[in-house]
Protein backbone atom coordinates (compact mmCIF):
# COMPACT_ATOMS: atom_id res chain seq x y z
CA UNK A 1 0.00 0.00 0.00
CA UNK A 2 2.95 2.26 0.77
CA UNK A 3 4.03 4.64 -1.95
CA UNK A 4 8.11 4.33 -1.47
CA UNK A 5 10.05 1.91 -0.28
CA UNK A 6 8.69 1.62 3.30
CA UNK A 7 10.78 3.18 5.87
CA UNK A 8 12.71 4.48 3.16
CA UNK A 9 12.36 8.25 2.72
CA UNK A 10 15.53 9.81 1.41
CA UNK A 11 16.89 13.20 2.83
CA UNK A 12 16.25 15.81 -0.02
CA UNK A 13 12.76 15.83 -0.85
CA UNK A 14 12.05 16.46 2.78
CA UNK A 15 14.60 19.34 3.11
CA UNK A 16 13.43 20.50 -0.06
CA UNK A 17 9.99 20.66 0.75
CA UNK A 18 10.89 22.83 4.30
CA UNK A 19 12.92 24.84 2.59
CA UNK A 20 10.09 25.57 0.05
CA UNK A 21 8.08 26.23 2.79
CA UNK A 22 10.06 28.47 4.76
CA UNK A 23 9.86 31.18 1.51
CA UNK A 24 6.19 30.97 0.43
CA UNK A 25 5.35 31.68 4.74
CA UNK A 26 8.30 34.33 3.85
CA UNK A 27 6.66 36.29 0.94
CA UNK A 28 3.24 35.90 1.95
CA UNK A 29 3.58 37.43 5.34
CA UNK A 30 3.89 41.39 3.77
CA UNK A 31 5.24 42.79 7.17
CA UNK A 32 8.51 39.96 6.92
CA UNK A 33 9.17 41.02 3.47
CA UNK A 34 9.13 45.26 4.08
CA UNK A 35 11.64 44.23 7.16
CA UNK A 36 13.70 42.40 5.33
CA UNK A 37 14.15 45.07 2.69
CA UNK A 38 13.17 48.28 5.22
CA UNK A 39 16.41 46.97 7.51
CA UNK A 40 19.25 47.66 4.87
CA UNK A 41 17.46 51.03 3.65
CA UNK A 42 17.64 52.42 7.42
CA UNK A 43 21.07 50.80 7.28
CA UNK A 44 22.25 52.74 4.32
CA UNK A 45 20.44 56.38 5.96
CA UNK A 46 22.74 55.91 9.00
CA UNK A 47 25.85 55.46 6.49
CA UNK A 48 25.09 58.35 4.67
CA UNK A 49 24.56 60.67 7.18
CA UNK A 50 28.27 60.35 7.92
CA UNK A 51 29.12 58.25 10.73
CA UNK A 52 32.70 58.28 12.26
CA UNK A 53 34.94 55.60 11.60
CA UNK A 54 32.35 53.41 9.14
CA UNK A 55 35.28 51.07 7.93
CA UNK A 56 35.53 49.36 10.92
CA UNK A 57 31.89 49.00 12.81
CA UNK A 58 30.62 47.93 8.90
CA UNK A 59 32.00 44.38 9.22
CA UNK A 60 30.40 44.17 12.95
CA UNK A 61 27.29 45.85 11.96
CA UNK A 62 26.93 43.31 9.19
CA UNK A 63 27.73 40.29 11.20
CA UNK A 64 25.08 41.44 13.62
CA UNK A 65 22.53 42.01 11.43
CA UNK A 66 23.33 38.42 9.85
CA UNK A 67 23.53 36.79 13.27
CA UNK A 68 20.15 38.22 14.85
CA UNK A 69 17.92 37.65 11.58
CA UNK A 70 19.18 34.01 11.71
CA UNK A 71 18.65 33.27 15.33
CA UNK A 72 15.44 34.77 15.52
CA UNK A 73 14.13 33.51 12.61
CA UNK A 74 14.15 30.25 14.60
CA UNK A 75 10.83 31.72 16.84
CA UNK A 76 8.69 29.96 13.60
CA UNK A 77 10.00 26.69 15.27
CA UNK A 78 8.49 27.66 18.35
CA UNK A 79 5.07 28.80 16.32
CA UNK A 80 5.24 25.31 14.32
CA UNK A 81 5.06 23.53 17.40
CA UNK A 82 2.22 25.15 18.75
CA UNK A 83 0.35 25.19 15.67
CA UNK A 84 0.82 21.13 15.60
CA UNK A 85 2.80 21.41 12.06
CA UNK A 86 5.66 20.43 14.02
CA UNK A 87 3.94 17.18 15.06
CA UNK A 88 2.92 15.82 11.81
CA UNK A 89 6.51 16.56 10.34
CA UNK A 90 7.14 13.79 13.34
CA UNK A 91 4.88 11.51 12.77
CA UNK A 92 5.80 11.57 8.90
CA UNK A 93 8.61 8.56 8.11
CA UNK A 94 11.37 11.50 6.79
CA UNK A 95 14.57 11.11 8.52
CA UNK A 96 14.83 13.53 11.91
CA UNK A 97 18.30 14.78 10.30
CA UNK A 98 16.33 15.94 7.53
CA UNK A 99 13.86 17.73 9.28
CA UNK A 100 15.97 19.55 10.96
CA UNK A 101 18.21 20.64 8.40
CA UNK A 102 15.28 21.38 5.82
CA UNK A 103 14.13 23.88 8.97
CA UNK A 104 18.00 25.47 9.09
CA UNK A 105 18.74 25.23 5.93
CA UNK A 106 15.21 27.21 4.72
CA UNK A 107 15.63 30.08 7.47
CA UNK A 108 19.04 30.68 7.08
CA UNK A 109 18.97 31.09 3.33
CA UNK A 110 16.45 33.95 3.87
CA UNK A 111 18.83 35.31 6.66
CA UNK A 112 21.88 35.20 3.71
CA UNK A 113 19.52 36.76 1.24
CA UNK A 114 19.14 39.95 3.15
CA UNK A 115 22.99 40.64 4.24
CA UNK A 116 23.16 40.13 0.52
CA UNK A 117 21.07 43.63 0.22
CA UNK A 118 23.43 45.01 2.81
CA UNK A 119 26.56 43.91 0.46
CA UNK A 120 25.03 46.90 -1.76
CA UNK A 121 26.26 49.43 0.31
CA UNK A 122 29.77 48.27 0.59
CA UNK A 123 31.50 51.14 -1.60
CA UNK A 124 29.60 53.78 0.62
CA UNK A 125 31.36 52.26 3.67
CA UNK A 126 34.33 53.02 1.81
CA UNK A 127 35.42 49.45 0.73
CA UNK A 128 36.24 48.57 -2.99
CA UNK A 129 36.88 44.67 -3.07
CA UNK A 130 37.49 42.39 -5.80
CA UNK A 131 35.22 40.06 -7.61
CA UNK A 132 36.70 37.21 -6.10
CA UNK A 133 36.93 38.19 -2.70
CA UNK A 134 33.43 39.60 -2.89
CA UNK A 135 32.29 35.99 -3.66
CA UNK A 136 34.02 34.29 -0.77
CA UNK A 137 31.99 37.13 1.46
CA UNK A 138 29.03 35.79 0.27
CA UNK A 139 29.99 32.31 0.69
CA UNK A 140 30.92 33.00 4.28
CA UNK A 141 27.70 35.45 4.73
CA UNK A 142 25.93 31.98 4.03
CA UNK A 143 28.48 29.95 6.73
CA UNK A 144 27.58 32.51 9.81
CA UNK A 145 23.72 32.69 8.63
CA UNK A 146 23.30 29.11 8.53
CA UNK A 147 25.67 28.34 11.82
CA UNK A 148 22.98 30.92 13.31
CA UNK A 149 20.30 29.19 12.25
CA UNK A 150 21.51 26.25 14.09
CA UNK A 151 22.08 27.52 17.45
CA UNK A 152 18.58 29.05 16.90
CA UNK A 153 17.18 26.16 16.36
CA UNK A 154 18.78 23.74 19.16
CA UNK A 155 17.63 26.73 21.35
CA UNK A 156 13.87 26.96 19.89
CA UNK A 157 13.94 23.18 19.95
CA UNK A 158 13.81 22.95 23.70
CA UNK A 159 11.34 26.65 24.51
CA UNK A 160 7.84 27.07 24.51
CA UNK A 161 7.69 30.66 24.39
CA UNK A 162 9.20 32.88 21.78
CA UNK A 163 9.13 35.52 24.88
CA UNK A 164 11.39 33.31 26.80
CA UNK A 165 13.58 32.43 23.52
CA UNK A 166 13.77 35.81 22.56
CA UNK A 167 14.80 36.78 26.25
CA UNK A 168 17.44 33.78 26.67
CA UNK A 169 19.28 34.19 23.44
CA UNK A 170 19.53 37.79 24.01
CA UNK A 171 21.16 37.33 26.89
CA UNK A 172 23.61 34.95 25.21
CA UNK A 173 24.28 37.28 21.95
CA UNK A 174 25.01 40.46 22.91
CA UNK A 175 27.53 39.64 25.25
CA UNK A 176 29.53 37.82 22.31
CA UNK A 177 28.89 40.28 20.25
CA UNK A 178 30.20 43.09 22.26
CA UNK A 179 33.36 41.50 22.77
CA UNK A 180 33.13 39.87 19.21
CA UNK A 181 35.86 42.60 18.18
CA UNK A 182 32.69 44.26 16.41
CA UNK A 183 33.03 47.41 18.53
CA UNK A 184 36.55 47.30 19.91
CA UNK A 185 39.70 45.82 18.47
CA UNK A 186 41.64 43.10 20.67
CA UNK A 187 44.63 45.53 20.63
CA UNK A 188 43.05 47.82 22.70
CA UNK A 189 41.30 45.45 25.15
CA UNK A 190 43.33 44.14 28.52
CA UNK A 191 44.94 40.83 28.88
CA UNK A 192 41.54 39.15 30.42
CA UNK A 193 39.37 40.51 27.34
CA UNK A 194 41.78 39.38 24.80
CA UNK A 195 41.49 35.74 26.21
CA UNK A 196 37.56 36.03 26.46
CA UNK A 197 37.67 37.64 22.28
CA UNK A 198 39.75 34.66 21.53
CA UNK A 199 37.72 32.15 23.38
CA UNK A 200 34.31 33.49 21.83
CA UNK A 201 32.98 31.39 18.97
CA UNK A 202 31.08 34.46 17.08
CA UNK A 203 34.71 36.64 17.03
CA UNK A 204 35.64 34.76 14.30
CA UNK A 205 32.41 35.06 12.49
CA UNK A 206 33.33 38.91 12.77
CA UNK A 207 36.84 37.89 11.75
CA UNK A 208 36.34 35.91 8.41
CA UNK A 209 34.05 38.57 7.42
CA UNK A 210 36.63 41.79 8.41
CA UNK A 211 39.51 40.26 6.92
CA UNK A 212 37.72 39.46 3.75
CA UNK A 213 36.51 43.18 3.99
CA UNK A 214 39.86 44.47 4.50
CA UNK A 215 43.05 42.95 4.05
CA UNK A 216 44.60 45.79 6.31
CA UNK A 217 43.40 44.63 9.40
CA UNK A 218 45.13 44.48 13.00
CA UNK A 219 47.31 41.90 12.98
CA UNK A 220 45.39 40.68 16.19
CA UNK A 221 42.38 39.83 13.81
CA UNK A 222 42.44 35.95 13.81
CA UNK A 223 43.37 34.08 10.68
CA UNK A 224 40.51 33.97 7.16
CA UNK A 225 41.24 30.17 6.96
CA UNK A 226 41.16 29.32 10.45
CA UNK A 227 38.07 31.69 11.48
CA UNK A 228 36.14 30.16 8.03
CA UNK A 229 37.25 26.43 9.56
CA UNK A 230 35.65 27.22 13.11
CA UNK A 231 32.61 28.96 12.22
CA UNK A 232 32.08 25.89 9.80
CA UNK A 233 32.95 23.69 12.55
CA UNK A 234 30.39 25.31 15.00
CA UNK A 235 27.91 25.30 12.33
CA UNK A 236 27.69 21.35 11.77
CA UNK A 237 28.33 20.65 15.38
CA UNK A 238 24.71 22.69 16.11
CA UNK A 239 23.37 20.44 13.49
CA UNK A 240 24.50 17.58 14.79
CA UNK A 241 22.84 18.20 18.41
CA UNK A 242 19.90 20.05 16.74
CA UNK A 243 19.01 16.84 14.65
CA UNK A 244 20.21 14.63 17.83
CA UNK A 245 17.50 16.38 19.62
CA UNK A 246 15.10 15.96 16.85
CA UNK A 247 15.92 12.01 17.13
CA UNK A 248 15.03 12.02 20.59
CA UNK A 249 12.45 9.65 21.43
CA UNK A 250 10.16 10.73 23.67
CA UNK A 251 8.92 14.03 22.43
CA UNK A 252 6.75 16.90 24.76
CA UNK A 253 3.41 16.89 22.83
CA UNK A 254 1.95 20.26 23.96
CA UNK A 255 -0.42 20.26 21.11
CA UNK B 1 -4.51 -7.95 13.59
CA UNK B 2 -3.96 -4.88 12.08
CA UNK B 3 -3.54 -3.00 15.33
CA UNK B 4 -2.74 -4.28 18.49
CA UNK B 5 -1.88 -3.02 22.33
CA UNK B 6 -0.02 -5.61 24.70
CA UNK B 7 0.21 -4.56 28.40
CA UNK B 8 0.58 -0.47 27.60
CA UNK B 9 1.70 0.79 30.80
CA UNK B 10 2.80 5.07 30.97
CA UNK B 11 3.34 7.05 33.46
CA UNK B 12 4.10 10.81 33.82
CA UNK B 13 5.66 11.46 36.98
CA UNK B 14 3.69 10.00 39.72
CA UNK B 15 0.77 9.86 37.28
CA UNK B 16 -0.83 6.52 35.71
CA UNK B 17 -1.89 7.14 32.65
CA UNK B 18 -2.27 3.43 31.04
CA UNK B 19 -2.75 0.81 33.46
CA UNK B 20 -1.92 -2.33 31.31
CA UNK B 21 -4.02 -1.82 28.40
CA UNK B 22 -4.21 -4.47 25.84
CA UNK B 23 -6.56 -4.69 22.71
CA UNK B 24 -6.89 -5.94 19.00
CA UNK B 25 -8.21 -4.26 15.73
CA UNK B 26 -9.56 -5.99 12.81
CA UNK B 27 -8.33 -4.48 9.59
CA UNK B 28 -11.36 -2.56 7.87
CA UNK B 29 -12.65 -1.55 10.97
CA UNK B 30 -13.77 1.97 12.68
CA UNK B 31 -12.19 1.65 15.77
CA UNK B 32 -13.39 3.55 18.70
CA UNK B 33 -11.57 4.61 22.11
CA UNK B 34 -14.24 6.34 24.33
CA UNK B 35 -14.04 7.92 27.22
CA UNK B 36 -13.27 11.19 29.57
CA UNK B 37 -10.36 13.69 28.79
CA UNK B 38 -7.58 12.35 31.34
CA UNK B 39 -8.85 8.79 30.63
CA UNK B 40 -5.37 7.79 28.63
CA UNK B 41 -6.59 8.58 25.23
CA UNK B 42 -4.28 11.11 24.44
CA UNK B 43 -1.52 8.93 25.84
CA UNK B 44 -2.37 6.23 23.85
CA UNK B 45 -2.44 8.07 20.79
CA UNK B 46 0.83 9.65 21.34
CA UNK B 47 2.47 6.19 21.37
CA UNK B 48 0.38 4.55 18.71
CA UNK B 49 1.40 7.48 16.37
CA UNK B 50 5.40 6.93 17.70
CA UNK B 51 5.33 10.04 19.45
CA UNK B 52 5.85 8.93 22.43
CA UNK B 53 7.23 5.34 23.69
CA UNK B 54 5.13 3.73 26.51
CA UNK B 55 7.09 2.96 30.31
CA UNK B 56 6.22 -1.19 29.36
CA UNK B 57 4.12 -3.06 26.89
CA UNK B 58 4.52 -2.76 23.64
CA UNK B 59 2.08 -1.47 20.70
CA UNK B 60 1.69 -3.07 16.76
CA UNK B 61 0.91 -1.55 13.98
CA UNK B 62 0.54 -3.76 10.72
CA UNK B 63 2.67 -5.97 13.22
CA UNK B 64 5.28 -3.73 13.62
CA UNK B 65 6.38 -2.52 16.83
CA UNK B 66 5.71 1.30 17.42
CA UNK B 67 8.79 1.83 19.20
CA UNK B 68 11.46 -0.70 17.38
CA UNK B 69 10.72 0.47 14.03
CA UNK B 70 8.65 3.76 13.85
CA UNK B 71 9.84 4.87 10.69
CA UNK B 72 8.07 1.66 9.00
CA UNK B 73 5.21 1.97 11.13
CA UNK B 74 4.79 5.95 10.17
CA UNK B 75 4.70 4.95 6.49
CA UNK B 76 1.86 2.76 7.20
CA UNK B 77 -0.08 5.32 9.44
CA UNK B 78 -2.29 8.04 8.79
CA UNK B 79 -2.54 10.68 11.67
CA UNK B 80 -4.99 13.30 12.05
CA UNK B 81 -4.17 15.24 15.04
CA UNK B 82 -6.70 17.47 17.27
CA UNK B 83 -4.67 20.55 16.87
CA UNK B 84 -4.37 21.62 13.31
CA UNK B 85 -1.81 20.55 11.90
CA UNK B 86 -1.69 22.19 8.26
CA UNK B 87 0.53 25.30 7.88
CA UNK B 88 -2.11 28.05 7.95
CA UNK B 89 -0.25 30.16 5.49
CA UNK B 90 0.01 27.89 3.09
CA UNK B 91 -2.53 26.86 0.42
CA UNK B 92 -4.31 23.67 0.40
CA UNK B 93 -2.39 22.17 -2.28
CA UNK B 94 0.86 23.68 -1.14
CA UNK B 95 0.26 21.75 2.28
CA UNK B 96 -0.30 18.64 0.64
CA UNK B 97 2.70 18.73 -1.52
CA UNK B 98 5.06 19.10 1.55
CA UNK B 99 3.01 16.64 3.04
CA UNK B 100 3.87 14.51 0.14
CA UNK B 101 7.66 15.10 0.19
CA UNK B 102 8.20 14.36 3.26
CA UNK B 103 6.47 10.83 2.94
CA UNK B 104 8.93 10.67 -0.02
CA UNK B 105 6.36 11.05 -3.15
CA UNK B 106 7.18 13.19 -5.65
CA UNK B 107 6.49 14.14 -9.30
CA UNK B 108 3.27 12.20 -11.16
CA UNK B 109 2.49 10.37 -8.59
CA UNK B 110 2.15 12.42 -6.07
CA UNK B 111 -0.27 15.00 -8.33
CA UNK B 112 -1.78 11.59 -8.85
CA UNK B 113 -2.44 11.52 -5.30
CA UNK B 114 -3.03 14.96 -4.57
CA UNK B 115 -6.05 14.92 -6.80
CA UNK B 116 -7.35 11.80 -5.56
CA UNK B 117 -7.72 13.11 -2.00
CA UNK B 118 -9.01 16.39 -3.21
CA UNK B 119 -11.59 14.19 -5.12
CA UNK B 120 -12.11 12.04 -2.66
CA UNK B 121 -12.86 14.59 -0.24
CA UNK B 122 -14.51 17.12 -2.02
CA UNK B 123 -11.96 19.96 -2.00
CA UNK B 124 -11.00 20.13 -5.41
CA UNK B 125 -12.05 23.81 -5.72
CA UNK B 126 -10.27 24.44 -2.26
CA UNK B 127 -6.51 23.59 -3.78
CA UNK B 128 -5.41 26.84 -4.30
CA UNK B 129 -7.05 28.58 -1.15
CA UNK B 130 -4.89 29.53 1.70
CA UNK B 131 -5.78 27.45 4.76
CA UNK B 132 -6.54 30.19 7.15
CA UNK B 133 -9.50 31.56 4.65
CA UNK B 134 -11.62 28.19 5.76
CA UNK B 135 -13.87 26.94 7.45
CA UNK B 136 -13.46 24.83 10.90
CA UNK B 137 -15.58 21.87 8.80
CA UNK B 138 -13.27 22.54 5.58
CA UNK B 139 -9.76 22.73 7.41
CA UNK B 140 -10.76 19.62 9.34
CA UNK B 141 -11.43 17.44 5.74
CA UNK B 142 -8.28 18.91 4.40
CA UNK B 143 -6.25 17.80 7.60
CA UNK B 144 -8.18 14.04 6.28
CA UNK B 145 -6.62 14.63 2.90
CA UNK B 146 -3.05 15.21 4.28
CA UNK B 147 -3.21 12.19 6.61
CA UNK B 148 -4.65 10.14 3.47
CA UNK B 149 -2.13 11.14 0.73
CA UNK B 150 0.14 8.42 1.36
CA UNK B 151 -2.53 5.77 1.18
CA UNK B 152 -2.08 4.52 5.12
CA UNK B 153 -3.49 0.92 5.94
CA UNK B 154 -4.34 2.45 9.14
CA UNK B 155 -6.13 6.14 9.79
CA UNK B 156 -5.36 7.05 13.19
CA UNK B 157 -7.56 10.38 14.67
CA UNK B 158 -7.49 11.73 18.01
CA UNK B 159 -10.83 13.06 18.38
CA UNK B 160 -11.75 14.28 14.97
CA UNK B 161 -14.96 15.92 15.14
CA UNK B 162 -14.31 18.22 18.27
CA UNK B 163 -15.30 21.84 17.48
CA UNK B 164 -17.29 21.19 14.82
CA UNK B 165 -20.99 21.42 14.53
CA UNK B 166 -23.25 18.72 14.41
CA UNK B 167 -23.84 18.54 10.81
CA UNK B 168 -20.08 18.66 10.20
CA UNK B 169 -19.26 15.89 12.43
CA UNK B 170 -22.56 13.80 10.76
CA UNK B 171 -20.26 15.19 7.36
CA UNK B 172 -17.32 13.76 8.78
CA UNK B 173 -18.47 10.29 9.90
CA UNK B 174 -19.86 9.86 6.48
CA UNK B 175 -15.98 10.78 5.35
CA UNK B 176 -14.90 7.89 7.32
CA UNK B 177 -17.59 4.90 6.96
CA UNK B 178 -17.00 5.77 3.17
CA UNK B 179 -13.40 5.25 3.36
CA UNK B 180 -13.85 1.84 5.29
CA UNK B 181 -16.24 0.32 2.41
CA UNK B 182 -14.54 1.43 -0.34
CA UNK B 183 -10.66 1.39 0.73
CA UNK B 184 -11.15 -0.83 3.29
CA UNK B 185 -8.77 1.51 4.92
CA UNK B 186 -8.78 0.94 9.51
CA UNK B 187 -9.77 3.87 10.93
CA UNK B 188 -8.97 3.89 14.96
CA UNK B 189 -10.29 6.95 16.47
CA UNK B 190 -10.71 8.48 20.17
CA UNK B 191 -13.44 10.17 20.89
CA UNK B 192 -15.64 11.26 24.30
CA UNK B 193 -18.81 12.05 22.13
CA UNK B 194 -21.61 9.74 21.89
CA UNK B 195 -23.11 9.85 18.44
CA UNK B 196 -19.47 9.66 17.27
CA UNK B 197 -18.87 6.14 19.33
CA UNK B 198 -22.65 5.10 18.21
CA UNK B 199 -20.75 5.08 14.65
CA UNK B 200 -17.87 3.03 15.90
CA UNK B 201 -17.67 -0.92 14.70
CA UNK B 202 -15.72 -1.63 17.80
CA UNK B 203 -15.45 0.39 20.70
CA UNK B 204 -13.00 0.06 23.83
CA UNK B 205 -14.23 1.75 26.83
CA UNK B 206 -11.28 3.48 28.63
CA UNK B 207 -11.12 4.82 32.33
CA UNK B 208 -8.34 5.70 34.20
CA UNK B 209 -6.02 3.65 31.48
CA UNK B 210 -7.81 0.63 31.54
CA UNK B 211 -10.41 -1.20 29.56
CA UNK B 212 -13.30 -0.96 31.32
CA UNK B 213 -15.23 -3.10 28.75
CA UNK B 214 -14.93 -3.97 24.68
CA UNK B 215 -17.32 -4.64 21.82
CA UNK B 216 -19.81 -3.06 18.98
CA UNK B 217 -21.56 -0.36 20.23
CA UNK B 218 -24.80 -2.85 19.93
CA UNK B 219 -23.26 -5.51 22.05
CA UNK B 220 -21.88 -2.91 24.88
CA UNK B 221 -25.80 -1.45 25.15
CA UNK B 222 -26.91 -4.67 25.31
CA UNK B 223 -25.38 -5.31 28.62
CA UNK B 224 -27.48 -2.57 29.75
CA UNK B 225 -30.77 -4.64 31.03
CA UNK B 226 -33.27 -3.33 29.11
CA UNK B 227 -34.83 0.50 29.57
CA UNK B 228 -33.07 3.17 31.70
CA UNK B 229 -35.67 4.69 34.00
CA UNK B 230 -34.72 7.71 35.99
CA UNK B 231 -36.68 9.37 38.52
CA UNK B 232 -36.42 13.09 39.97
CA UNK B 233 -37.85 12.94 43.74
CA UNK B 234 -38.16 15.49 46.30
CA UNK B 235 -36.32 13.42 48.86
CA UNK B 236 -34.33 10.21 48.13
CA UNK B 237 -34.81 8.94 51.81
CA UNK B 238 -36.13 5.18 51.87
CA UNK B 239 -37.20 5.60 48.90
CA UNK B 240 -34.44 3.15 47.38
CA UNK B 241 -34.79 0.55 49.52
CA UNK B 242 -38.25 0.67 48.99
CA UNK B 243 -38.28 0.27 45.87
CA UNK B 244 -35.37 -2.32 45.73
CA UNK B 245 -37.36 -4.32 48.04
CA UNK B 246 -41.07 -4.00 45.93
CA UNK B 247 -39.95 -4.09 42.63
CA UNK B 248 -36.82 -6.64 43.01
CA UNK B 249 -34.45 -4.13 41.16
CA UNK B 250 -31.34 -2.21 41.98
CA UNK B 251 -31.80 1.25 41.95
CA UNK B 252 -28.79 3.66 41.70
CA UNK B 253 -28.45 7.40 42.72
CA UNK B 254 -27.12 9.46 40.32
CA UNK B 255 -26.73 13.39 40.42
CA UNK B 256 -29.71 13.21 42.99
CA UNK B 257 -31.96 10.66 40.69
CA UNK B 258 -32.93 7.32 41.35
CA UNK B 259 -31.57 5.17 38.00
CA UNK B 260 -33.35 2.03 37.53
CA UNK B 261 -32.08 -0.35 34.32
CA UNK B 262 -35.01 -2.74 34.11
CA UNK B 263 -36.79 -4.31 31.09
CA UNK B 264 -40.11 -2.79 30.03
CA UNK B 265 -39.12 0.41 31.35
CA UNK B 266 -42.75 1.94 30.63
CA UNK B 267 -44.64 -0.66 32.56
CA UNK B 268 -42.23 -0.06 35.38
CA UNK B 269 -42.35 3.50 35.55
CA UNK B 270 -46.00 3.31 35.66
CA UNK B 271 -46.16 1.18 38.64
CA UNK B 272 -43.63 3.16 40.52
CA UNK B 273 -45.25 6.83 39.92
CA UNK B 274 -48.63 4.47 41.32
CA UNK B 275 -46.76 2.81 44.06
CA UNK B 276 -44.81 6.21 45.84
CA UNK B 277 -47.72 9.12 45.43
CA UNK B 278 -46.84 12.19 45.58
CA UNK B 279 -42.94 11.37 45.77
CA UNK B 280 -41.98 11.52 42.61
CA UNK B 281 -42.07 14.54 40.40
CA UNK B 282 -40.98 13.30 36.69
CA UNK B 283 -40.27 10.04 35.06
CA UNK B 284 -37.17 9.90 31.81
CA UNK B 285 -36.94 6.62 30.15
CA UNK B 286 -34.80 6.10 27.51
CA UNK B 287 -32.69 2.93 25.32
CA UNK B 288 -29.60 2.12 27.19
CA UNK B 289 -26.44 4.79 25.41
CA UNK B 290 -22.92 4.24 25.52
CA UNK B 291 -23.33 6.62 28.43
CA UNK B 292 -25.25 4.29 30.05
CA UNK B 293 -22.77 1.55 29.56
CA UNK B 294 -19.93 3.45 30.57
CA UNK B 295 -21.86 4.67 34.08
CA UNK B 296 -22.65 1.08 34.55
CA UNK B 297 -19.01 0.11 34.44
CA UNK B 298 -17.43 3.09 35.90
CA UNK B 299 -19.75 4.95 38.28
CA UNK B 300 -18.78 8.14 36.26
CA UNK B 301 -19.78 9.99 33.60
CA UNK B 302 -17.87 10.04 29.86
Amino acid sequence: MSPATPGSVGHLLPVAALWRREFIRFWRERSRVFGFVGMPLVFWLIIGSGFGNLGFFYPGALTLTVMFSAVFSMMSLIEDRREGFLLSMLASPAPRAAIALGKIFGTSTLAWLQALLFLVFLPLAGFHIVPLRLLALVAVLFLVSFTFTALGFFFAWQMDSTQGFHAVMNLLLFPLWMISGSLFSADSAGAWMRVLMRLNPLAYSVAAVRRLLDPAVPSSTPGLVFSILLTAGCGLVLLAVSAAAVSRPSVRNRA
Amino acid sequence: MIAAAENLVHRYGHRTALDGLSFQVEPGAIFGILGPNGGGKSTLFRILSTLMAPVSGAAFIDGLDVVRRPREVRTRLGVVFQSPSLDRKLTVGENLHAQGSLYGMRGPLLRRRISEVLERLRLRDRENDIVDRLSGGLRRRAEIAKALLHRPSVLLMDEPSSGLDPAARRELMDYITGLRDEQGTTVILTTHILDEADRCDRLLLLSHGRSVAAGSPAELKARVGGDVVEFEVSEIGNLVASMAERFRVRPQVVDGRIRVEIPNGHRFAAEAVEAFPGRIHSVAMHRPTLEDVFLDETGEHI
